[in-house]
């Protein structure tokens, strides 16, 4: 009975693994097609800095969960790692792309209207 | 479960063809920058998915931290390097 329970316990959790993990790749899609569709630099940076980063954020806690799904403390040490790596990129992308809005600034380009002209 | 993440690994390598569009064709310099950003965060999640089919996701996942780590390092280096530069945009035909 207990052996039961827990393969049950552990077939709901492989579904919401496969939910995160969808969703995660949904973001990574939206992403990718707005920074191949929108018409200018400033807007493709607005995908690029938030769609990657939660699309990473579902993803990573997706396998950090089946990894989590044996528990022993080599795995539990790998799962703080892939935490750590979402905490660094929750950090690092809005640097970094608040580092190339102030190079696109600071270079002169200008940014896109629907006349084509400011 | 394994065929899973080998079916999501495969779809993260074919989404990122279009970045890698931007990065080659992106009419200035700090499109390639974005498209190149864009891959390498990509890059990351499918470092820890090909980790987690080979069954050894405790070597992958310092992969994986040290390709975000060199990927950020890139994207700052290259963005302070072209601030200084003047005429980074295409110039137009009437210039």
């Amino acid at each position: 009975m207990i052996v039961e329970n827990r393969r049950k316990e552990v077939y709901s959790m492989n579904y919401l693994i496969i939910l995160l993990l969808i969703s995660g790749l949904f973001f990574f899609t939206g992403g990718s097609i707005g920074i191949l569709r929108l018409p200018d630099f400033y807007t493709r940076l607005h995908p690029a800095g938030k769609l990657d980063t939660a699309g990473q954020f579902f993803t990573m806690s997706a396998i950090a969960l089946f990894v989590l799904q044996d528990f022993s403390l080599a795995n539990f040490l790998t799962a703080t790692k892939i935490v750590l790596i979402v905490i660094f990129v929750y950090i690092t992308s809005p640097t970094a792309t608040h580092a190339i809005v102030d190079a696109g600034v600071r270079a002169g380009l200008k940014p896109w209207t629907k006349e084509g002209q400011i | 479960m394994d065929s899973v993440f080998y079916y999501s690994g495969f779809y993260l390598s074919l989404i990122m063809l279009l970045p890698l569009y931007r990065a080659i064709f992106g009419p200035t310099v700090l499109d390639r920058l974005i498209g190149v950003n864009a891959i390498g965060s990509k890059t990351t999640v499918l470092l820890i998915l090909v980790g987690v089919i080979y069954g050894r996701v405790d070597m992958f996942v310092d992969i994986a931290l040290a390709y975000a780590l060199l990927n950020f390092i890139a994207v700052l280096a290259a963005s302070r390097y072209f601030q200084k530069k003047r005429g980074l945009y295409e110039k137009k035909p009437s210039d």
